[in-house]
């Protein structure tokens, strides 16, 4: 009973004066929108500034002539670039491709990489040591269908990029997020700026690092290291500021510089929060792995891309299965090698020091290697590859189901898609910048009002308006069947915890196979067009649901779901009136999670043919216009910024009532 | 390690000396900074690049493959950051390319010998279906037949990607076709959309172009539009419709090289050997079927080639052997 209480209480605030004056504020404005000039309907020409070709020109001259003290900015950035270059082709020459002498025709392999044997054995040692017999298996498991499907050697590829610029954005990050924690003016500007960059579209970084750094492996290496840079930042102040005072001052008082400080008390103290950050930053890196190929970074990701160009789908959801292996290997290992750290296992007596073992075991395997071929390279006529069978069933899924399908996507587009879209194209500016202010307003107060008016603002005169809202749309749409299907699968999930384990692999998988993958199937299903890039889209930002929703119910409190048992409540009763109204803060963030997801999405979607933010981008990229593929970003930003504050609003507000209740 | 060092360079140098010293006073490699050659999403500029790049290198030189895309190459090769193009398509740059040999900082260097094909086309099975194709005209009849639910009455077309500069919207315009066009963001999903429709036998018209591996594969044809005549597209007088441009096919024709300026003085027998290129349609196809259909990698196909050919390309590369 106490629950109908609280949500009377909220229901209370929900109408007190300000959602009443925002009310009235929003039928005056409707009102004079009905009534009034045309420029509240349409947007007048007045109002838009051509700020993309501004900021193109101007990025342009920095790039291409500006000089800082006499030195030109475009040798500096090539510099930079040639040298980043030689990193990753030295990594590459060491895992993948061995070093050769000659040229053209006359080329032969002089020295040959570190085998497939020698890499993946020391992987599955490492494995071994830090996470003991499970995690060997898994490691094991995926480095060995990289093997047998013939993906080792561009897997390594990838490797060594991931690598590099996993070990750069830690750096950065670390370096940011430890200044940010100093001082906490610089906090407040890192803060916006990574908020910022988180919700930018990956494809508006590409435009810039292009110009900068020139075609090729480095400038995929900055576009990735600046998309992964925002959540290691983020972790880091957070891991630094979880430290207990006590430590910090213990530290103090044994006479710790403030170097000895940092380094000796609380970074090794925030260590398993700081694996969070760093978990996060290999999840994004692997992301960008399949756009980074596109500008000419190699590997599986050009694999994936090679082979969906040709429809060859079975092999391009082989190779994306390979990134999820990576993926897979890359965060189980980082993983127990953080918690290892941060617990402070030792080795036991007896045991050798790990890297001494790793060493042992690199000299043996090369050797062996040498002497037996197939460990050096798996040969071809070995390897396994269930190609056929995928695109055998793609065939026939679209033989015997396309005329259901079709059905089902002509009713989707026509019936609700089409009219949706065509209200958000229709709607007065004034009155869709007016109610978001207003709901601002009731949820976060003036300044939240002004904000979110800001972000819309920004939209209006970039003059990108018209495919804003088109984004709006799609996101609107996909974003609720991925919570329709992702909150009810995670609440069902969160009582079942044997089928926890399975779930997880399915939400990696989700999460890092690139999506291509399954778009272009759902192109042939329900061709080019909106419900494709929706039903990509929706894929995609299922996953974060399920997993917010499932961490929703975890925190109900054991206490209240006995108390309602002792009710006597069924299990529906229980859910509505127990287990929702205090999982709903962690809910409404889910819901939040799940829509920055999508807008991150909206870029491959742009791949099959949308009319959105997303495909001004994409055009940006493809013709070289850096302004215009910045600006267009930014606005996908604004549109992702006005959700995030709303939502976190909301969640705030969810949680104040219960919070001031248990005082 | 120095003996043989200082060994190798004398032997290279006595060498280079006694075959090269008629060509010219430089010895090739002039230069070993590395020639930057653009490959991009489609595969046949991705093969020819790659001979290229083997040929270059085979004579000495330092090369990369480059990926840019078609339409945004050109600032790279004003600025001298992408060096040489094997593909520029008379279809779809022609434009673009007068546009940029105008700012002197880039050079046409000259046609490949492949004639490119790129318009309208539907499986054969349409011709029932729409009986009186391949001429345009019957494309106004039966426009209802290439409809979805979403465009009916008018008729979908599947154009390219927005970045390859067409200008189906227009040409649909001038010629009062009555049909949508649906651009999709790939080739990929372009092509799984006829996937898609050929296995059952469902109408589809979109743009296919040539070389390419879709035309082995599946069988179909082009839809006649009026042939493209220099004045089309800047005379509204030309053509069916008397006010308006773009009243025509999409122009069949030259694919040529185009190269950084300033590369002339860098690597000139470089240079020279691209002008020397020469491939054609045949040739061209049966290798992209390797590749695109046999699945083997386009570097291995290259290099096949070139082990078959010596003369064909040892002749082109005279300048530097």
């Amino acid at each position: 009973m106490a629950h109908a209480d609280i949500s009377r209480q909220s229901g209370q605030q929900l109408w007190s004066s300000p959602s009443t004056r925002a009310l009235i504020f929003l039928a005056l404005l409707s009102s004079a929108v009905w009534l009034g000039p045309t420029w509240t309907r349409v947007i007048p020409d007045a109002l838009t500034f051509p700020i993309a070709t501004t900021v193109g020109d101007a990025l342009n001259w920095f790039a291409r002539e500006a000089t800082i003290n006499g030195l030109a900015v475009k040798d500096m950035t090539r510099a930079v670039a040639s040298f980043f270059d030689y990193i990753i082709e030295s990594v590459v020459i060491v895992l993948s491709k061995g070093i050769y002498t000659g040229r053209g025709l006359n080329v032969t392999q002089a020295v040959p990489p570190l085998s497939w044997f020698a890499i993946a054995g020391a992987m599955v040692i490492a494995a071994y040591r830090f996470g003991g017999r499970s995690l060997a298996v898994v490691c094991a498991v995926c480095l060995g269908f990289l093997v047998i499907f013939g993906l080792w050697e561009n897997a390594m590829v990838t490797l060594a990029s991931v690598l590099v610029s996993v070990l750069l954005a830690m750096a950065i990050g670390l370096i940011l997020g430890i200044w940010s924690y100093r001082s906490s003016n610089v906090e407040n500007v890192t803060r916006g700026i990574m908020n910022v960059m988180q919700t930018v579209p990956i494809f508006s970084y590409l435009v810039p690092t292009l110009l900068l750094f020139g075609y090729g492996p480095s400038a995929a290496l900055f576009a990735t290291v600046l998309y992964a840079l925002p959540p290691m930042v983020h972790n880091t102040v957070l891991a630094l500021k979880s430290v207990p005072a006590e430590v910090t001052e213990s530290g103090k008082m044994m006479g710790c510089h403030p170097r000895q400080l940092l380094w000796k008390v609380q970074l090794p103290a925030a260590l398993a929060k700081l694996a969070v950050g760093m978990n996060q930053t290999i999840m994004m890196t692997l992301n960008m792995v399949i756009i980074a190929s596109m500008i000419g970074a190699g590997g599986l990701g050009f694999d994936v891309l090679r082979a969906l160009r040709k429809l060859d789908i079975g092999s391009g959801l082989e190779a994306g299965m390979g990134i999820v292996a990576l993926a897979v290997v890359l965060d189980r290992l980082s993983q127990a090698a953080a918690h290892r750290a941060a617990h402070g296992q030792h080795r036991k007596p007896g045991q050798l020091p790990l890297w001494q073992l790793l060493a042992g075991w690199l000299v043996i395997a090369t050797v062996a290697a040498l002497v037996v071929g197939p460990l050096q390279s798996w040969p071809a006529a070995w390897q396994v590859s269930t190609a056929e069978f995928w695109n055998a069933a793609v065939t026939w899924i679209n033989k015997e189901l396309f005329d259901v399908l079709e059905a089902f996507r002509n009713f989707a587009l026509l019936s609700v898609m089409r009219p949706f879209s065509a209200f958000l194209a229709a709607a007065p500016w004034t009155l869709v910048i007016g109610s978001v202010a207003a709901l601002a307003c009731v949820l976060g107060g003036w300044r939240l009002a002004a904000l979110c008016t800001g972000f819309g603002m920004f939209i209006v005169i970039t003059g990108y308006w018209a495919p804003a809202m088109n984004s709006v749309y799609l996101i609107t749409i996909s974003v609720t069947l991925a919570v329709l299907m992702g909150y009810p699968i995670g609440f069902w999930l969160a009582t079942r915890p044997k089928a926890q384990g399975t779930a997880g692999f399915v939400l990696d998988t989700l999460q890092t196979l690139p999506t291509l993958v399954y778009l272009l199937p759902a192109v042939m299903l329900f061709r080019i067009g909106d419900v494709s890039a929706v039903i990509a889209v929706t894929l995609y930002a299922t996953a974060p649901a399920v997993r917010y929703a499932m961490v929703g119910m975890a925190q109900v409190p054991k206490a209240r779901l006995e108390a309602a048992e002792i009710a006597g409540a069924t299990r529906w009763q229980t859910l509505i009136w127990v287990r929702l109204p205090s999982a709903l803060p962690t809910l409404l963030i889910g819901i939040n999670q799940t829509i920055m997801m999508a807008f991150s999405m909206l870029i491959i979607a742009a791949l099959v043919g949308t009319k959105d933010l997303g495909q001004e981008v994409l055009i940006a990229l493809n013709r070289s216009l850096v302004g215009e593929g910045i600006v267009a970003g930014l606005c996908v930003a604004c549109l992702a910024l006005i959700c995030d504050a709303l939502l976190k609003a909301a969640a705030a507000r969810a949680t104040s009532p219960a919070r001031s209740r248990a005082q | 390690m120095k003996n043989t060092n200082w060994l190798a360079r004398a032997a290279i140098l006595a060498v280079a000396l006694t075959i090269s010293a008629p060509a010219s006073a430089q010895s090739v490699p002039e230069s070993d900074e590395t020639i930057k050659i653009m490959t991009a999403d489609w595969t046949s500029i991705g093969l020819q690049g790659e001979i290229m790049s083997l040929i270059l290198q085979t004579v000495g030189y330092n090369t990369e493959l480059v990926v840019a895309d078609d339409s945004g190459r050109y600032p790279g090769f004003e600025n001298g950051d992408l060096h040489i193009a094997m593909e520029t398509w008379q279809t779809t740059q022609l434009q673009n390319l007068e546009k940029s040999v105008a700012t002197g900082n880039v050079l046409d260097m000259g046609e490949t010998g492949l004639q490119g094909v790129e318009d309208w086309w539907y499986p054969m099975y349409m011709k029932d279906r729409c009986p009186g194709l391949p001429d345009w005209e019957a494309l106004k009849e039966c426009a209802e037949v290439f409809a979805t639910a979403d465009t009916a009455p008018k008729g979908r077309y599947v154009g390219g990607p927005v970045s390859w500069g067409d200008h189906d919207e227009r040409m649909i315009a001038a010629l009062d076709l009555p049909f949508d066009v649906v651009h999709p963001g790939t080739d990929a999903a372009m092509f799984a959309e006829l996937k898609s429709a050929y296995d059952r036998e469902a109408p589809i018209v979109l743009w296919v172009w040539q070389p390419h591996w879709v035309t082995s594969v599946y069988e179909g044809e082009y839809v006649q539009f009026p042939q493209f005549e220099t004045g089309c597209f800047d005379d509204p007088a030309w053509g069916p419709n008397a006010e308006a441009t773009y009243d025509c096919g999409k122009p069949y024709g030259w694919i040529k090289k185009m190269a950084w300026a300033g590369g002339e003085q860098v690597w000139p027998c470089a240079y020279e050997i691209v002008r020397n290129y020469e491939m054609t349609n045949e040739i061209i196809s049966a290798l992209l079927v390797e590749i695109d259909l046999n699945g083997r990698s386009t570097s291995e196909v290259a290099t096949e080639w070139l082990q078959n050919n010596r003369d064909t390309w040892e002749g082109w590369a005279s300048c530097g052997l």
